[in-house]
């Protein structure tokens, strides 16, 4: 989230897409209950079912599920053409008055630099102009045809009313009046926020979706504004941890990123991270990077991190290529990788297409499963049937099962969709021989070390010098951990203005990333998380819900990364002197001497706004990117590809390129295109999702769950199931090419037909959960049915758009 | 449990006067629910079931978000989802927590023939103390809302008790602790009354002209009282009746069997007679309404 959870009750108006978030987050969604109630907030709900989000909004309309950027651009285009902007906003701090390069081209769906062959793009044309004093040249009178106001307004003219009917199979007066409704945010005394989730991450153009939500929100000065934003709900209580601390193949701690293969040079890494502003004046804050990153080798490897070695630069493995879930089971299908460890994960289930993680999994030597819980990955071997109809005398691979605690029955903190760092304390002591996973991982550690110690290996530095410091080696305490990834000083630190003061004495915890040093004298394994264990303890135990504003901005409680800061951007929410757009809901301003108020300034906090720095600090550019420049995979403004399933047999949008049909930057592995269903065989469009009842394949084991929603089930509309013969409560097949499920069918309103370029789709919903495992019903995996690809940028597979076939059984 | 925290004002099958000496200063209490806020979730099932150590069978699904399909004696709350397009032709999803509602003037109490199987609190909480209860069913037929439940296990009604237990110990129910939107409160019953005001004014402001509050006068109102976008229209929330009454056999009942006392009652109560309107639809007609009235007349 760039905002945060009270916050929402701060919008005037909200606007749940991608997302369901009364079902999903029913605990958070009580802010939205907030702003309806005490704000008088509109709620727009925007879905391909009417979900039980729908059943307490003011406005729902349903959409063809993978259709989102073409509602999104339209709106765009609605925005531009009606000049429902906030221009003081949009002219100030983003790039719409930024030059692009001649090179950059357009064509039929399709970017310049595309390779068709390795499905990528050479990105170099897809950048700014630069003046000869070496910045970006801009021109603030937007009227440059290659200013990004100019390519962006001309990108989204083909996103009209009419193709949004035609692709979204959203009602045009709906369409109309909910872009009518958004558009009334575009005045500073109004904020809309966004609330998205797994609806927009979950496709083949996912992270084009969000793009597209966030430029929506920069038009109209919704971001960095209290009650706007973009708010990513996260499903896990600690999914937001996972990524802040590094765990995806390709990233560092604190969104460092791991060098690739070509990357050997120590400053060439940093160089590339570590931009130089493209703009005068402008901050951008990850120059930094190398303070962060030689603290975090300092907190990894200590003593054997040096300036002589850059820092043990070498240690880090460079990639060749992105190693993330799908890329993992293709190489053991491949028969390239044989072991595994699964950690509190249960990919039989999580990830796409069952056939094919079984056959993976059964190419392994060993698997390893820490998990509290009997998954289905650890039994992935057993037959149950026709709900894993497997033959166990083939699979030879050895499964271990390691029975972990759960969060309750450990220290530790959690960070929410907030950002807030939280701690909790044990409630209960683990049942028999469950053991943290810190014991595990340790014992493990340790053993690997011992080996390496005694034997050597082919590259044994990294391993046995690995700073392993805990009072007990074989069980860090949760306590131990969280104070080395917020941060010590490793010798006394002297005042940079004055040498002899001593600021920080060596062992002392940092109280946040501003104290970071690049000379090895420091060390933080999360510059983000530097200070949540700060000088004065545990800053995420705070419990102080006091509210001095009257906003939300409880800022005692927990603890928020980055540097307990609530709302991200929060410059934004002052016009270019330092005064709040909306004095109503004041989140900082400038004081003639400092910039204070009910958050922690993201902003140099002695910056005088009349210096012109840009709010966006980050960004090299110091204002937010219509225009993504390289950073995206396939293209710097989103456009609309079909999913890899598609109803359709060409994209409206690009009909004469084939190319544009699928992104045509995401990697698809030949097999998994060949096991892709066409609409012929496969009628209806499908989307998996999550229910209230249950939380992924967790709760099934629970009584109290299983008895308000036993029995797996698939949502059906009334029309399809007319059209099939299906009765409400009758059992139905669904099958995609990739293989099929039965379940309880359930006729419904909520989910109607579509007509979609002139002909009728229909939509079948199917909830996942159900599993053979568990106390609930025994039920088929849903991911029996969804293909094998990823978003370009991320690889998060397209679990919400795929085709199915239904039939009675 | 202990009920000296609560002053029992009404007992079923009792002629003996209650006790009066205390009044009820703290007032009468109500639970409102906000049908245009709630979403659905099950949390206030789940924490009644937590609470009051109810366990129901693992279902099945039969078409339909509603699980389990009914009350019983181990669920005392469900919601029911029912799907209403509405004349502009936009779909609405009613969803309704559906369970005892206290009834001020309580069919069930008043039907129940076993002395002190049902007590009705000074608070306005109506309780069933099954260790009085010889499983008749004569509650069912007389509660307008199809409430009680009588258990396979030991042939005893069950409903909600408005978490009396919890109540009488200045705690909220279970559900409203639990409910995360705020779609339940509990407090007084015209603190109720006015929240419900605001959140009606709310309501007409987005179009649903016809919001309003349910506290039927039928039974007398309720401790348990609805917010509805449709007032006018119960019977959408999967069949809140339109106005509740206690029905007509009640009455009737009353009038014959006063007088003959529990022996008499438990001997009849094999009849068939007794058994179809214990287990029977709770229909009446204006006839019977008519009958009732007069009955109850009768009935000092
Ligand atoms: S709703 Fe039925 S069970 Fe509850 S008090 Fe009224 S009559 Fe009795
Ligand atoms: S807990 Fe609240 S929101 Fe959830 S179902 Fe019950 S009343 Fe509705």
């Amino acid at each position: 989230m760039t905002n945060h959870w009270v916050d929402i009750k701060n919008a005037d108006l909200v606007l749940i897409m991608g997302g369901n978030a009364a079902e999903a987050h029913p605990c958070g969604f009580k802010w939205v209950t907030e702003a309806k109630a005490h704000n008088k907030a509109k709620l727009i709900v925007v879905d391909p079912r009417f979900t039980r989000s729908a059943s307490v909004a003011d406005v729902y309309a349903p959409i063809r599920t993978g259709t989102d950027i073409v509602f999104l651009g339209g709106l765009i285009n609605y925005l531009l053409t009606n000049d429902k902007i906030q221009r003081e906003y949009v002219v100030n701090y983003t790039d719409l008055s930024f030059i692009v390069k001649d090179e950059f081209a357009f064509t039929d769906g399709i970017y310049s630099g595309y390779n068709v062959d390795k499905r990528s793009y050479d990105k170099s044309s897809w950048d700014y102009a630069r003046g000869d004093d070496g910045y970006v040249k801009t021109d603030p009178t937007l009227a440059d045809p290659r200013c990004v106001y100019n390519l962006l307004k001309q990108h989204y003219t083909r996103y009209t009313p009419e193709m949004v009917e035609r692709v979204c199979g959203t009602p045009k007066d709906k369409v109309l009046q909910i872009w009518d409704m958004i558009a009334s945010t575009a005045t500073p005394d109004r904020a809309m926020t966004i609330m998205y989730a797994l609806g927009w991450t979950q496709h083949s153009i996912g992270s084009q979706m969000i793009r597209t939500g966030a430029m929506v929100q920069l038009l109209l000065g919704n971001i960095g504004i209290s009650g706007g934003g973009m708010n990513a709900l996260r499903g896990h209580s600690n999914i937001q941890g996972l990524t802040d601390l590094g765990l995806m193949s390709n990233l560092l701690t604190g969104y460092m990123t791991l060098p690739g293969e070509k990357e050997q040079d120590f400053e060439a890494y940093i160089g590339l991270r570590a931009q130089k502003p493209l703009r005068p004046n402008q901050l951008s804050y990850w120059q930094n990077y190398r303070k962060f990153f030689v603290s975090f080798m300092k907190s990894w490897w200590g003593d054997a991190a040096t300036a002589e070695n850059n820092w043990a630069f070498d240690y880090l493995p460079k990639l060749d290529k992105q190693y993330d879930m799908l890329q993992a089971y293709e190489l053991m299908n491949q028969g390239k990788m044989n072991g595994y460890i699964c950690q509190g994960f249960n990919p039989l289930a999580a990830a796409p297409n069952k056939a094919k993680l079984s056959a993976s999994f059964s190419k392994l030597k060993y698997l390893v499963i820490m998990d509290p819980l009997a998954t289905e990955t650890s039994e992935f071997w057993k037959n149950y049937g026709p709900l894993n109809d497997v033959d166990s005398s083939k699979i030879q691979t050895e499964v271990f099962r390691l029975p972990t605690t759960c969060f309750a029955e450990e220290n530790g903190s959690l960070t929410n969709s907030s950002r807030w760092l939280q701690w909790h304390w044990k409630g209960a002591e683990p049942p028999g021989e469950a053991r943290s996973d810190l014991e595990i991982m340790a014992g493990l550690f340790l053993r690997m070390r011992d080996m390496y110690r005694k034997d050597g290996g082919a590259f044994a530095d990294p391993i046995v010098n690995l700073t392993w410091k805990y009072a007990q080696p074989h069980s860090p305490d949760p306590e131990e951990l969280a104070r080395e990834y917020s941060g010590n000083a490793l010798k006394d630190l002297a005042d940079p203005k004055d040498a002899t003061k001593i600021t920080r004495k060596a062992g002392e915890q940092l109280a946040g990333f501003a104290e970071l040093r690049d000379d090895g004298s420091t060390a933080s394994g999360c510059w983000i998380f530097c200070g949540a264990w700060g000088p004065t303890g545990n800053l995420m135990a705070r419990r102080d819900n006091a509210d001095p504003t009257g906003i939300g901005q409880t800022i005692n409680w927990a603890w928020a990364w980055p540097a307990n800061r609530r709302v991200l951007y929060n410059r934004a929410s002052c016009d270019p002197h330092g005064k709040p757009f909306n004095p109503k809901r004041k989140l900082i301003a400038w004081n003639g001497a400092a910039w204070a108020g009910a958050d922690i300034p993201d902003f140099k906090v002695d910056e005088n706004p009349e210096n012109g720095m840009g709010p966006f600090i980050m960004n090299p550019e110091g204002v937010a990117r219509f225009f993504a420049r390289a950073n995206m995979a396939e293209g710097p403004f989103p456009e609309h590809y079909e999913p890899f399933e598609s109803p359709l047999a060409t994209n409206p949008l690009n009909p004469n390129q084939p190319q544009a049909m699928n992104n045509p930057a995401a990697r698809v592995f030949a097999q998994d295109r060949e096991a892709f269903g066409k609409a012929d065989k496969f009628p209806h469009v499908a989307t998996t999702y999550r229910l209230t009842e249950h939380f992924h394949y967790w709760t099934k084991h629970v009584r109290l769950n299983a008895i308000v929603q036993p029995e797996q089930f698939v949502e059906i509309g009334a029309a399809l199931a007319d059209e099939l013969g299906i009765g409400n409560g009758s059992r139905v097949r669904v099958s995609s090419n990739r293989g099929h499920i039965e379940a309880v069918a359930m006729v419904t309103k909520r989910i109607k037909p579509l007509t979609i370029e002139g002909k009728t789709v229909h939509t079948v919903g199917v909830p996942i959960h159900w599993g053979f495992l568990g106390v609930a019903k025994p039920g088929y995996l849903a991911n029996t049915l969804t293909p094998f690809v990823g978003d370009a940028n991320t690889n998060t597979p397209e679990f919400k758009s795929f085709l199915v076939k239904v039939e009675k059984v | 449990m202990a009920l000296q925290s609560l002053d029992i004002i009404r007992r079923s099958a009792t002629t003996l006067p209650e006790p009066q000496a205390r009044g009820a200063h703290a007032g009468q209490v109500a639970k409102l629910i906000d049908v245009s806020k709630c979403i659905g979730c099950k949390a206030c099932q789940v924490a009644c079931m937590e609470w009051n150590d109810l366990r129901d069978e693992i279902g099945t699904c039969t078409g339909h978000y509603d699980n389990p399909h009914d009350l019983s004696d181990q669920s005392w709350t469900l919601m029911r989802f029912a799907e209403y397009e509405n004349p502009k032709g936009d779909l609405e999803w009613l969803i309704r927590k559906d369970g005892c509602m206290h009834c001020a003037d309580p069919g069930c109490l008043k039907a129940c023939p076993s002395p002190g199987a049902i007590v009705q609190y000074a608070n306005g909480i109506v309780d069933f103390h099954e260790e009085n209860c010889i499983g008749c069913g004569y509650c069912v037929t007389g509660c307008p809302f199809n409430v009680p439940r009588i258990s396979k296990k030991d042939h005893k009604a069950y409903k909600c008790t408005l978490c009396s237990d919890r109540v009488s110990v200045g705690l909220e129910p279970a559900c409203v602790k639990t409910c995360p939107t705020g779609a339940i409160t509990f407090g007084s019953k015209e603190d109720m009354q006015q929240h419900a005001a605001e959140r009606i004014e709310d309501l007409k402001s987005r179009g649903f002209d016809q919001a309003g509050l349910y506290d039927p006068a039928g039974v007398g109102g309720t401790h348990v009282m609805y917010v509805l976008q449709h007032a006018d229209q119960p019977q959408l929330y999967s069949g809140l009746p339109e106005n509740p009454k206690i029905s007509a056999m009640v009455g009737l009942w009353k009038g014959i069997s006063k007088p003959l006392g529990l022996l008499a009652i438990i001997a009849t109560a094999a009849a068939g007679f007794f058994h179809y309107i214990g287990i029977g639809p709770n229909e009446t007609d204006e006839q019977d309404e008519e009958a009732a009235r007069r009955e109850l007349e009768k009935t000092p």
